[in-house]
């Protein structure tokens, strides 16, 4: 038996920074440490703080290491490891206090957080399903298959409250109950796991993909038993190599133990699951396009009704659903509907995962209740915006969503607070702004992205995102008027009441929410052709103050174009008509005599 | 797996090593393991605490080293700390005396006097 256990996120984020590399070099010091028998290396999944990677975490004692390079591990075995002496300096410091290290459930990332969905990334093995039993890991399969009716597990879910956390929020129990009894004698039906994740930023469904697996293998199976479903496919982008194989690995090991296939713990129930890979398309999130693209079409959506429920893959009644409203199942199931509903709104149950990114401290992944106010997060997990800058808005549900300005700092986070004040909760991703944000240009970012990924299906979202693109862009670079503005809010609503799929419906949120919230951007990009945030290059214009220079020319010789003029001691001028906006003569003046305005 | 008794059994297998990395601990075992107590033999009585509260599955305590205590003539020093209790420090420990310390003092509750400092000091 271990005497402690160093455990290692092997997420996507923390590999990139080489953890897996960390681990081996830990292994190997161990050994010749002669500790081979006494500590053991442990791969986990995300713990979330990934700004802070690569992590790594000693247990018994909860030591939390960050930011480790492979040259400190030698030293963290033998002081550590071998004397118990921690490296202080290695240690997160918040968790540092006086001389004793806090346990890191109490400090400010962690102690608001509530970890359902990702109770355990960061804890287990994912490539070990023993691991996964020993945290109650196939329980909820065995109560539902052995002690349940599929009536009792629809109403368990019903009452839970549960709602789709892909970002559309419909009562997961409702789907389930549809798809059991729309279509009676079906000679098939199917679980789906929507593990696209198009949602630039986001990355919550691959740290459960790549941290915990199982739990998404014992929710489809629960689903399945629910409406009648014998067969399951889990559509995980290409992208997610690491969440790939490690779904794959805990497929084949549910398998070996006779936890997938036919007739699971002697029910008489059969289940079985297959991964589909995506290819590159954000409209593949979209249900019916998800889909389609299973049974071997171009990824293009159709119309609803008939919804999945009745009609889905290849005809058959299907329950669509996303990973972390799954990763939520087996515990609904084992601590019931009341344990559930006692966190949350009155509306929306439970907790959410959010992907912090952007301009914050504390980039990573974290969960909360619902109700968790927007400030809380920011401020207080997030651990604020770097570079004493200001915050200037928060932007949730990725292209489809809006931004939250400072102005509602303190909306308690659930579904339909948001879609009250212009946004939409989403799929997790959280991308926060500061003061040297333009809203223009996010909103034309984002516009950017929906073009791209239209499919061309129909033609309000194929040529109205691309429209409205161009409009943004003219305002971006000084050409729109103000009658161009009114517009683009027309247009807008069009390709929202018009568009066949989500993605075409919700493409003009950003551009209608920070037209709700900061139109006096738009106003002053298009009435005084200025960019208050200092950003839209076009709009920019670098003057030198004639009192200020000292005629030095340093500014004129690395000017890249030659647009700066003036004789030696003598004030220079930048001539505006060649000047390309790069910057290069402000950064060189050390007389702070060039400003950009 | 057609059984629950096969998903417990291995749920209590691994229920042990996994619960290592939660952080429900209340009491601490603290065993010193700087240099003195290397040489004195602390790595067995470590690694027999550890099995030990493992093995019978003490969720609430926590086996940790810790460096020079001070008393080097002592060594192996083992310190048992619960909140609200004064501290209990151990000396010369071995890891059969380990066995008994987990069975009397950990599960039972009763501090085992003779191989305390107190003892010695008197």
């Amino acid at each position: 038996m271990y005497r402690s256990q160093v455990l290692i996120c092997g997420g996507t984020g923390c590999t990139s920074s080489g953890s897996m590399k960390i681990a081996d070099k830990l292994e190997e010091e161990i050994k010749k440490n002669g500790l081979a028998d006494e500590v053991k290396v442990v791969r986990t999944g995300c713990f979330g703080l990934c700004a802070l990677g690569p992590i790594m975490i000693v247990y018994p004692e909860g030591t939390f290491y960050s930011m480790v390079k492979i040259d400190d591990v030698p030293e963290i075995v033998e002081e550590h490891l071998l004397k118990g002496r921690v490296v202080t300096r290695l240690v997160y410091d918040e968790t540092v206090v006086a001389d004793q290290i806090k346990s890191l459930n109490k400090t400010n990332v962690y102690k608001k957080q509530k970890r359902v969905a990702l109770r355990n990334c960061g804890v287990i093995n994912p490539e070990n399903i023993e691991e996964y039993i020993a945290v109650d890991g196939y329980q909820a399969l065995y109560k539902v298959l052995k002690e349940m009716t599929p009536d009792d597990v629809v109403k368990v879910i019903l009452d839970s409250g549960l709602r789709g956390r892909g970002g559309g929020g419909f009562p997961t129990g409702r789907k389930w109950q549809l798809a059991k009894d729309l279509v009676k004698d079906a000679d098939q039906k199917y679980v789906c796991c929507n593990a696209d994740e198009g949602d630039p930023g986001a990355f919550m469904d691959r740290s459960v993909l790549e941290g915990d697996p199982h739990v998404l293998i014992e929710a489809m199976a629960i689903a399945g038993y629910a409406i009648g479903a014998t067969q399951g496919y889990v559509y995980v982008r290409a992208e997610y190599p690491i969440a790939v194989n490690r779904l794959q690995i805990a497929i084949d090991q549910a398998r070996e133990v006779g936890l997938l296939g036919k007739n699971i713990f002697d029910s008489g129930f059969d289940f079985d699951l297959d991964i589909r890979l995506g290819a590159g398309a954000f409209v593949c999130g979209e249900e019916t396009a998800l889909m389609a693209s299973i049974e071997g079409n171009r990824g293009e959506p159709r119309p609803r009704p008939p919804f999945p429920a009745e009609k889905g893959l290849n005809g058959k009644p299907t329950v669509p659903n996303n990973v972390e409203t799954y990763a939520n199942i087996p515990q609904i199931i084992l601590k019931g509907a009341d344990w559930f509903t006692s966190m949350g709104t009155e509306k929306s149950k439970g907790t959410k995962v959010f992907a912090l990114g952007g301009k914050i401290n504390n980039t990573g992944l974290v969960e909360v209740p619902m109700g968790t106010t927007l400030r809380e997060v920011v401020y207080e997990i997030g651990g604020g915006i770097p570079n004493g800058k200001q915050f200037k808005a928060a932007q949730t549900g990725g292209p489809s969503g809006g931004c939250i300005p400072a102005e509602h700092l303190d909306i308690p986070i659930d579904y339909d607070n948001l879609i009250a004040i212009g946004s939409m909760m989403g799929s997790g991703g959280l991308i926060v702004m500061d003061e040297d944000n333009c809203m223009v240009v996010i909103a034309k970012f984002f516009l950017e992205f929906t073009v791209d990924e239209s499919c061309g299906k129909c033609t309000p979202c194929r040529i109205g995102t691309k429209r409205l693109y161009e409009m943004l862009e003219k305002i971006t670079s000084g050409n729109a008027t103000l009658e161009d503005i009114d517009k683009l809010e027309k247009l807008c609503y069009y390709i929202k009441n018009n568009s066949l799929c989500g993605l075409g419906q919700t493409a003009p949120n950003p551009v209608l929410s920070t037209l709700r919230y900061f139109k006096d951007e738009y106003i002053a990009h298009v009435q005084d052709k200025k960019c208050p945030a200092g950003v839209c290059t076009d709009l920019l214009q670098y003057t030198i103050i004639a009192d200020k220079c000292k005629g030095c020319t340093a500014c004129a010789r690395v000017c890249p174009v030659g647009a700066i003029s003036g004789t030696v001691k003598e004030p220079h001028v930048i001539d505006t008509a060649k000047c390309i906006k790069c910057g290069a003569c402000m950064s060189k003046c050390k007389f702070g005599a060039i400003i950009k305005g | 797996m057609k059984t629950l008794e096969e998903l417990m059994a291995i749920r209590n297998k691994m229920q042990s090593q996994v619960n290592l990395r939660a952080e429900d601990a209340t009491v601490r075992v603290v065993v010193g393991m700087a240099t003195c107590g290397i040489a004195a033999g602390a790595r067995p009585v470590l690694t027999a605490f550890s099995d030990g509260i493992q093995e019978k599955g003490l969720k609430d305590v926590m086996v940790t080293q810790t460096g020079c205590i001070g008393l080097c003539q002592y060594e192996p020093i083992v310190e048992v700390i619960e909140p609200g209790k004064e501290k209990v420090t151990y000396i010369r420990m071995t890891a059969e005396k380990a066995a008994e310390v987990i069975e009397q003092h950990l599960i039972g509750g009763d501090v085992v006097a003779k191989y305390t400092i107190s003892t010695e000091l008197k």
